[in-house]
């Protein structure tokens, strides 16, 4: 490195590793002062564990990071903002009942006399506001009762208000409107003039083209490509995005056969606040129906929505062709409609961790296991052995804690006490999340066995070598409503990340078609 | 013009709370079978003091979420203390007025230490400490009793009238706030416990303390139970470690914060709120009692007052729309 051009922050071979899972490996950054750099990649490129590190949240497992040629390391998000580096997350960090200038200096308030200073908290709260672009937000209101895209404005100026030098904004424009976010780059681009170096991640292409500087492409835990914003079109920067290591063996999918078959479930225009648009899908008995998309497009919402999770949701909802209302998840599993919803959250939404494995394995089946309110005992330990066979759960007996097993065999736990219910339609929320190769290709070849026998499968997943492996049709989600049905052979891992990135990789010109349908 | 509407809003509850406890007593001032003359407010004051004393300890605590099941039991023991220790000469008694806050600060500090490093939640951790603080004040006072030796001349002070027209208690109020509760709203420690009951999460990662401001809230809540239980010894002139006066303190001191317009759910209300809350659920015990009910009825009235505030604090669970938020 020549000492006339020390970078602002530079990464070395950063390695980290969550159990089994290398999130990242070896990766290299450079980042100049002065400039807005953009990082691209797909679901579990790396991405946000290299956001992380760089804030100070996770500590590299191996390499260095270097702040202007010195070595740094941050144990606590602390340490990082004393080192002048803010980060925006997707998740906020306000709070709701506090108000505007309260949370702008949350962190380090003005104090005299050992009380804050109100008068000078205000200065503070009003210079940040403004330097963000936002004076119309009065510094006495209650984070609480702004919408949520002047709560991301409040975030930026929080954020601004520590005077960083590295600013990091991971999806931070994702809640915004169009104005708001023209107004955002306008505060950016000043700040890269001040000299400020901005890491910026985002799945918008256009917002990338507008604002970065350079770009840096991650996949698989690696950093491929790094070049001058504007020099590479859109279908490379795909190319460069795809490509994973590990393929999986997939059973055979669905042959043609039933393609006239009736939906068992259907939904039509269905909307929640604004997170879900109009989302209109239906999937036959036998199909596996895939949810793709980056993460947090309105998925998870969507089957909740379709499990009866959420209220206040419209549009309409068919099973086998006649209209109901699901109201609640304990009659999306009544045996007229026959759903289950496999969470995403195993340990909390999914399983009990401190009881046996016998009583979660038949805890949502329990009524058909019981005689006028009591557990038929028999007929309990008949079925729970059945499903440790079914689905091979590697387990030391029915009675130890389900706590005890590897992650793996818990989801299989959590898979097998649905499938007690035998279902006609099966959620899946993401289930290989943090699980061994051997269990995950054991799950596909038991999603394709359901299917086979008449389940309707609806399955969500972050990995798109999955969704191409495994699923019929895939809708891809983008911003709450679903951007492309892809089927059979359309379904690749260049469709699915071009969709995703809501970018039209097809031969239409720009400006023929618009590249978002409104 | 809309700096008003702010500040307004964020004293709503307590000004409502007092609007209430006006008409409440208002109706009770003027039904009492003695008139609306000084020495029913002064008694009615001494006796509104402590709970409100008492409702103040618990605000702290559930400003931040948690719950403090404990206060009643520390203003017991402090109290049974406080008769022993608050003795002989002005010196004597100095120093047995610190002993009596020190223990009440102990007391809070420990329930504190335990929420914090043991991780336990605080409803059962502080119940737990509440029934060993109990046990000591037991111990120490078998028997109601009191001191002969009692500093009768300082406890008259605070439980008489001031210049002849102001109830002291109330004084001693206004000085308890102004030296403790504003302090304590305006520091960076007092807000870090709002933004640690409104969203800890969000507290955490913008690099808030959360332990600390727990630790304090739960301390000053000791000591503001001490401070209770040492107006309790100024009333009676002695130390009694009565568990259903323990129990009562705390059950009405959650009545008290919710009708003040403290928020369960933590995060939102003032302490001056819950005081006014503590004013409204004694005068509405009172009212029992210029309208000639049956004492007999009085728990169960204010069984239903306490109920009918809880459920008021949870009107805004009807508004969640992820079912899965109820859980939270």
């Amino acid at each position: 490195m020549d000492a006339a051009a020390v970078p602002l922050l530079r990464l070395e071979a950063v390695s980290k590793r969550y159990g089994g899972v290398r999130a990242l490996e070896k990766a290299n950054l450079v980042v100049e002062a002065g400039q807005v750099h953009a990082i691209l990649g797909e679901n579990g490129a790396g991405k946000s564990t290299l956001i992380k590190i760089v804030a100070g949240v996770v500590e590299p497992d191996e390499g260095s990071m270097h702040l202007e040629g010195r070595e740094a390391r941050f144990a606590r998000p602390a340490d990082a903002s004393a080192a002048g580096i803010a980060c925006i997350f997707q998740e906020l960090s306000l709070i709701p009942d506090l108000s505007v200038s309260d949370n702008i200096a949350i962190a380090n308030p003005p104090q005299r006399f050992g009380v804050i200073d109100r008068r000078r908290q205000r200065q503070i709260a009003e210079e940040a506001l403004a330097r963000a672009g936002a004076n119309d937000i009065h510094p006495l209101e209650l984070v609480k009762d702004l919408p949520l895209s002047r709560r991301q404005i409040v975030e930026i100026a929080k954020s601004l208000a520590r005077n960083p030098r590295i600013l990091i904004l991971d999806e931070a424009t994702s809640a915004l409107t169009a104005a708001d976010v023209a107004k955002v780059f306008t505060v950016l681009k000043r700040l890269r003039s001040e000299g400020l170096a901005l890491l910026y991640i985002s799945h918008r292409m256009q917002e990338i083209a507008e604002i970065a500087d350079q770009c840096t492409v991650f996949r698989n835990g690696r950093n491929v490509a790094t070049y001058r914003a504007g020099s590479k079109s859109d279908q490379e920067v795909v190319e460069m995005m795809i490509g994973r290591e590990y393929r999986h063996a997939f059973p055979p999918k669905l042959a043609a056969g039933n393609a006239d078959k009736p939906p068992v479930i259907e939904v039509r225009n269905l909307s929640w606040l604004r997170r879900l648009r109009n989302i209109s899908l239906s999937a036959r008995a036998g199909e596996v129906v895939g949810l793709g998309g980056l993460d947090g497009q309105g998925q998870r919402e969507l089957l909740l929505a379709l499990f009866g999770v959420l209220s206040g949701v419209t549009g309409e909802t068919l099973i086998d062709g006649k209209r109901v209302a699901i109201k609640s998840p304990r009659m999306a599993k009544s045996r007229r409609i026959g759903m289950a919803l496999i969470p995403e959250d195993r340990k909390t939404e999914g399983l009990m961790l401190p009881m046996s494995v016998r009583d979660n394995l038949s805890f949502a089946g329990i009524d058909r296991l019981s005689r006028a309110g009591v557990i038929d005992r028999s007929a309990e330990r008949a079925a729970v052995d059945d499903m440790i066979r079914l689905l091979a759960i590697r387990t030391d007996g029915t009675e130890i804690p389900v706590g005890s097993l590897s992650g793996g065999n818990q989801q299989k736990v959590v898979i097998a006490k649905w499938l007690a219910l035998s279902p006609r339609i099966l959620l899946l929320n993401d289930p290989t999340r943090g699980i061994d190769v051997g269990t995950k290709q054991e799950l596909y070849q038991l999603l394709r066995k359901l299917a086979d026998s008449g389940a309707a499968i609806i399955f969500y997943s972050t990995d798109y070598d999955e969704l191409v492996g495994c699923c019929d049709k895939v809708l891809v989600l983008y911003d709450g409503a679903v951007k492309r049905v892809l089927t059979g052979e359309e379904i690749t891992e260049r469709a699915l990340i071009a969709s995703a990135l809501n970018i039209e990789t097809q031969q239409r010109e720009a400006g023929l078609s618009p590249a978002i349908p409104t | 013009m809309k700096e008003w509407r702010y500040k307004l809003a964020e004293c709503r509850g307590a000004l409502i709370a007092l609007a209430v406890f006006l008409l409440l007593f208002a109706i009770y001032g003027s039904n009492h079978p003695a008139g609306f003359t000084l020495n029913v407010v002064t008694t009615a004051a001494n006796k509104g003091v402590l709970l409100a004393l008492v409702a103040m300890a618990q605000t702290l605590v559930v400003i931040t979420a948690g719950i403090d099941l404990s206060v009643g039991m520390i203003f017991v023991l402090t109290n049974c203390v406080a008769s022993a220790i608050v003795v002989g000469s002005p010196w004597m008694t100095i120093f047995g007025v610190i002993g009596v806050l020190a223990t009440g600060l102990l007391c809070g500090a420990i329930n504190g230490a335990i929420v914090i490093f043991g991780r336990l939640q605080p409803i059962v951790a502080t119940i737990a400490t509440g029934a060993v603080y109990f046990g000591i004040a037991l111990w120490l006072r078998p028997q109601p009793a009191g001191s002969d030796i009692f500093n009768s001349d300082l406890a008259d002070a605070f439980t008489g009238k001031l210049a002849g027209v102001v109830p002291s208690s109330l004084v001693a109020l206004l000085g308890v706030v102004l030296l403790i509760w504003i302090p304590f709203r305006r520091s960076a420690v007092g807000r870090d416990a709002y933004a640690v009951g409104s969203a800890e999460l969000a507290a955490y990662m913008s690099g808030v303390s959360v332990r600390r401001a727990k630790f304090v809230a739960y301390t000053l809540a000791g000591l503001l139970s001490a401070i209770g239980g040492l107006f309790l010894a100024f009333i009676t002139y002695s130390g009694e470690a009565s568990a259903a006066s323990g129990g009562n303190y705390t059950l009405f001191s959650i009545a008290a914060v919710v009708l003040g317009g403290v928020s369960l759910f933590g995060g939102v209300g003032s302490a001056i709120g819950a005081i006014f809350g503590a004013l409204i659920f004694r005068t509405v015990g009172d009212l029992l009692f210029v309208f000639n009910l049956d004492p007999l009825y009085q728990p169960l009235f204010q069984g239903v007052v306490l109920f009918l505030a809880v459920c008021l604090g949870s009107v805004r669970l009807f508004q969640v729309r992820n079912r899965l938020d109820l859980f939270g």
